[in-house]
């Protein structure tokens, strides 16, 4: 009767079955560390041009939007305040984590899912190593460095943004009103929600991505299906979860 | 580990049945190869063969029965255990298996390095890579990718890395699969000459009757480095065909080609066709 529920209870369990093996890999040997440094840049540095460019027009899209609404409540001087609440409580990590998902959840499901269908996942462990070891705890580890690394720059543009559209092309404010007010505007419950979030963001897409990975099969088709759901999955559960995340912060 | 001796049973199978959803892939298979030994499994695409190899392996569990590696069963064995036992074993995959993104130095060194239970000291890898590589004719491949390779030398680069580590049980999964019949008896040969040069155990799955009517009929010459016909000594050679996951036939070569069922028969001659 409830035969239809079998195959998504079987993927969440070994989601977090392979989930609990990757966190618990972290304090085993051996530790890759040139893997763990190649999927360093390949996330951070690789996805940095994305970010400086999509940081800094969302910071400047925010304020050109709100200069409207400022101007009638004769407000404009807090377009700052407004700026930095929103990039840093909300926008700067779900937006870089939905690049950064779009970019890298599929890349790493693509990658891990051509290697399970050529059997080189096999060949892994017939060989000795554990591919959880080897291939996930890395990108686990270099994403959950990296995603948080990747946000504070996406800030930090946004902020930038926000003040050539405020300061420099509609003279909303001065500069110095316009940095003293988004400074002014962040209280430490704010940075700390703005780094939880793509801490917890960067675990859900990188497990995601390994587990449509490693659970890929059908050959090339069934890569193309990985990468789709990877992308799928990874980028709902970073709208679910930055919904209760800011619950959390806004009832405490 | 049970002891090494010349008629220790290397690999055992007994009443395996591995199930993949409603699918059963191997039912109740049994069978043992001990070292010296050749056994050649057929049948056809989807018969078992692949699920076979990997369950001999420790890569897939059984949902019924045991699989005992030098003595070990697979089953209770924990992932350490199993990787001790597989530093004792080579296997050839269907794709080859071979790393992508490594060098072909670095795939062939791969077992050397990441197998601690080997031992290899990281000074030795190199040597003993280039010696697996010119064993298979391809010494000077070190720095090349797989994809810069055609089919048949990732084949061979697939046996150079089986054989590195100088196991005493090699499983060869489909080697002659999609190649030419010219690379397909290459393949062949290199796959006799490493059983007869080190006495190793074989397991060779394929679909192709001449790969077992080779290493049935003809040994490996150390001296004339050439494969002469054996004499119709059939070299320990035992035949099993597969067939929807079971075995439907187990013996010799002559009984293999006098076999009455039809479908065991398909493996038989196909020469004659």
């Amino acid at each position: 009767m409830f035969d239809f529920l079998k195959g998504p209870i079987l993927s969440i369990q070994t989601f977090f079955l392979l989930s609990g093996r990757a966190m618990v890999n972290i304090f085993r040997s051996p530790h890759y560390a040139d893997d763990i440094s190649l999927q360093m840049d390949i996330i951070g540095v690789g996805s940095l041009p994305l970010i400086l460019l999509t940081g800094l027009f969302t910071g400047a899209v925010i304020t050109l939007q709100m200069s409207r609404a400022l101007n009638t409540y004769g407000a404009s001087g807090q377009v700052g305040n407004i700026v930095a609440i929103t990039l840093v409580r909300e926008l700067g990590p779900v937006l870089t984590a939905l690049l950064v998902a779009g970019r890298n959840a599929s890349g790493i499901a693509s990658e891990i899912g051509s290697m399970k269908v050529t059997e080189q996942i096999d060949a892994m462990r017939a060989l000795g190593t554990d591919p959880v070891q080897k291939l996930v705890t890395p990108r686990l580890l270099a994403m959950a460095t990296m995603l948080p690394v990747l946000t504070i720059i996406s800030d930090f543009m946004g902020l930038v943004g926000g003040y050539v559209v405020g300061s420099v092309l509609l003279n909303l404010t001065t500069p110095t009103q316009f940095w003293s007010s988004a400074y002014q505007a962040l209280e430490y419950r704010d940075i700390a929600q703005g780094l939880i979030k793509p801490f917890v963001f960067a675990l859900v897409i990188a497990l995601v991505g390994c587990h449509a990975g490693m659970n890929t099969t059908g050959g090339t088709q069934g890569v193309g299906r990985a990468t789709t759901q990877a992308v799928v999955v990874s980028s709902v559960w970073v709208i679910v979860l930055t919904f209760f995340i800011s619950k959390f912060f806004v009832d405490f | 580990m049970s002891e090494r001796n010349g008629t220790e049973t290397l690999l055992r199978l007994d009443h395996v049945t591995v199930r993949f959803g409603e699918t059963v892939a191997l039912d109740d298979v049994s069978l043992s190869l001990r070292r010296g030994e050749t056994c050649v499994i057929q049948g056809a695409a989807g018969s078992g063969k692949t699920t076979l190899m990997k369950t001999a392996l420790g890569l897939i569990k059984p949902d019924e029965g045991h699989v005992y590696l030098f003595g070990v069963d697979t089953l209770t064995a924990r992932e350490t255990e199993l990787n001790e036992l597989r530093s004792h074993m080579g296997i050839l995959f269907q794709e080859g298996g071979l790393f992508d993104s490594m060098t072909i130095e670095e795939n062939v060194g791969y077992p050397l390095v990441n197998m601690k239970s080997l031992k290899c000291p990281p000074g030795e890898v190199l040597a003993r890579v280039q010696q697996a590589l010119d064993f298979v004719e391809l010494g000077h491949t070190l720095e090349k990718v797989p994809s810069e390779l055609s089919g048949g030398m990732r084949r061979r680069v697939g046996i150079a890395r089986a054989v590195v580590t100088r196991p005493s049980l090699l499983l060869y999964d489909s080697p002659t699969a999609g190649l030419d019949p010219i690379t397909a008896n290459t393949i062949m040969a290199l796959i006799a000459k490493e059983r007869d040069t080190r006495g190793t155990a074989t397991a060779l799955a394929t679909h192709r009757y001449q790969d077992g009517f080779l290493l049935a009929n003809y040994r490996y010459n150390a001296h004339t480095e050439r494969l002469e016909d054996a004499g119709g000594k059939n070299l320990h050679t035992m035949f099993i065909v597969l067939g929807e996951g079971r075995i439907v036939f187990e013996g010799t070569q002559q009984e293999l080609e006098t076999s009455p069922d039809p479908y065991v028969s398909k493996f038989a001659k196909p020469l004659k066709e």
